[in-house]
């Protein structure tokens, strides 16, 4: 189909209307230099040409650091079958697909994604993704406000900063209450669940990466007839007990661990698991499993009716739109590894973060902060200001000690290893870190 | 397209039936049919106070969902409770065990504003 913005006979009738008589003249008072600038450019040059200097070029770019930056983005291997299926010509789409025209192989794949991610969750049901982590939480405790009728929200402290921010934007537009429960000792010590309360919050493990004793909270809560809502590292579900068997309600978190680039924090996906009595509550898009007229096995959008392109106003969330093609990497991700796989990933994360954590705390005035036990990342106190840490050792060549903002304490960075670190790695860090403390 | 004279409409495509001193409340044969495959039917608490004409339950098929208003003010007593498990009885009897929800109304005369059968066959025709 040609593109045609606007016709010769459109353009004059535009200039007669403006009083110009031609494009130039509409033009006049800007200078000469920019209306007809002269572009300087080199000679052409053969395609081979053209690679070898683009090669060239590429060569100035620096090494990639080995990344130990924590804070809820961390480096992961991908495995190049994630790359190759996921950049496919069926799954790629730069928006997302509705009911009309979306294939039965995309609807199968965003079906395993979902089975997948639910079987993680311990819990029944998964949507087909949302945008992030903090999207994620914030559309959970909607869900939970509405399944409750309550507007109130206790959420603990141990919650990544930045996803409490988003959620306090989406409360305030909705007018519920949001209360904070400060850690102590870097965990959510457990207390009362006041009255009216919809939903209660926490993470495991937390923004600190210490894991929280969530069984006895999840307990409270229900008492005072709140629903329990968990941010969880979908990878730490590989070791970790599913939110759904100590008795959460709604999970939610970034799916990046699942093999997915940094990607200077982002494009991520959000996921969202529930129980199937909420289902009707869930925001976003559901695919379901089904049969043809003629008993075949089929994928259909199901429980689209509640959603925002079709009812409007009332729709149960503003988002109809997911991280179909990042949560299918993710999908991708777990098929390839396995539980098994998953669970070799997550435990190679927490070796290498606890072999870290005891190589820097030989540093004289490094201290630990996060208490034990923690997963794949930890908080230090740090005896100089973290930022500039943070910049010596990128200058030398280590991307690491997230700066933790001062609610949690002062000189506080977050440190995270994967299953892409060595021993070496770890060492080379330490000494680093030894010569920007002293 | 079936459309009972025992019973009164709204041109929103619901009916009522007057039952003593309340009101049965479902949507017409023609209302099902445009909707599809009902899948969930979204019912009010009993006990609350509606006004005729507004939004008083959801019916929500594959494709789209619909607002069910209130044909008359007054208290909803009870609701179809069946529809919550089976909401395809809406699909499969629209008159009769899919009907929706029960008020009682502040004045049984308020139904006389509403359509006989042929005026909603009016209705539907001009729709048509």
């Amino acid at each position: 189909m040609d593109y045609t913005p606007h016709t010769e006979e459109e353009i004059q009738a535009m200039l007669e209307r403006v009083g110009a008589g031609s494009l130039e003249d509409l033009y006049r008072h800007l200078p000469q230099e920019i209306l007809n600038p002269e572009i300087s450019l080199p000679e052409p040059l053969p395609e081979w040409a053209v690679l070898e200097e683009l090669r060239r070029l590429a060569g100035k770019n620096q090494p990639a650091f080995k990344a130990f930056l924590g804070g809820g983005v961390r480096s992961h291997h991908t495995p190049p079958v994630v790359q190759a299926l996921a950049s496919r010509g069926e799954f790629l789409t730069a928006y997302t697909p509705y009911q009309p025209e979306v294939s039965q192989g995309v609807l199968q794949a965003t079906f395993e994604y979902q089975t997948m991610v639910a079987e993680l969750a311990g819990l029944e049901v998964a949507n087909a993704s949302m945008y992030d982590g903090a999207s994620a939480l914030a559309e959970g405790v909607l869900l939970a406000l509405r399944e409750t009728g309550r507007m109130r929200v206790l959420v603990s402290q141990g919650v990544h900063p930045e996803y409490r921010q988003v959620l306090r934007s989406y409360l305030e537009a909705v007018g519920a209450e949001l209360f904070t429960l400060p850690l102590e000792g870097g965990r959510t010590p457990l207390g009362e669940v006041p009255e009216g309360t919809g939903a209660v919050v926490a993470q495991h493990p937390n923004y600190l990466g210490a894991l929280e004793d969530l069984a006895p909270w999840v307990e409270r809560a229900h008492g005072a007839g709140a629903l329990f809502v968990v941010v969880a590292d979908p990878l730490s579900l590989g070791v970790l007990e599913p939110p759904g068997a100590y008795g959460a309600d709604i999970a939610v978190g970034d799916g990046q661990s699942l093999g997915l680039p940094m990607g200077f924090g982002g494009p991520h996906f959000g996921y969202l698991a529930t129980r199937k009595a909420f289902v009707r509550q869930v925001p976003g898009r559901l695919v379901s499993e089904t049969v043809d007229a003629e008993g075949k096995r089929g994928y259909i959008l199901t429980l689209q009716a509640r959603e925002q392109y079709i009812r409007r106003a009332k729709a149960k969330s503003n988002i109809t739109t997911n991280a179909q093609l990042t949560a299918l990497m993710g999908a991708m991700y777990l098929a390839a590894l396995g539980p098994l796989g998953l669970k070799e990933v997550a435990l190679r994360g927490v070796a290498m973060a606890h072999r870290l954590w005891e190589l820097l705390l030989e540093i004289p005035g490094v201290e630990p902060f996060t208490p034990k036990p923690f997963f794949n990342e930890f908080a230090l106190r740090l005896p100089k200001d973290p930022h500039a840490v943070r910049e010596a050792l990128a200058a030398r060549g280590f991307h690491a000690a997230t700066p933790v903002p001062r609610e949690y304490g002062e000189n506080l960075a977050l440190f995270a290893a994967t299953e892409l670190h060595q021993e070496e790695d770890l060492l080379a860090l330490k000494e680093a870190m030894w010569e920007v403390l002293a | 397209m079936d459309i009972p004279k025992d019973r009164f409409y709204t041109k929103t495509h619901e009916w009522a039936l007057p039952e003593g001193d309340t009101v049965l409340v479902g949507i017409t044969d023609y209302a099902q049919d445009a909707l599809g495959d009902v899948v969930y039917v979204e019912l009010p608490e009993v006990g609350r106070k509606v006004e005729k004409g507004e939004a008083v339950a959801v019916v929500e098929s594959v494709k789209t969902a619909s607002d069910i208003y209130a044909p008359v003010s007054g208290e909803v007593v009870e609701v179809n409770a069946a529809l919550e498990k089976t909401p395809e009885l809406i699909n499969q009897d629209p008159y009769g065990e899919g009907w929706i929800l029960r008020i009682r109304p502040l004045d049984m005369g308020h139904l006389d504003d509403l359509l006989d059968a042929a005026g909603y066959q009016e209705v539907l025709e001009r729709e048509g």
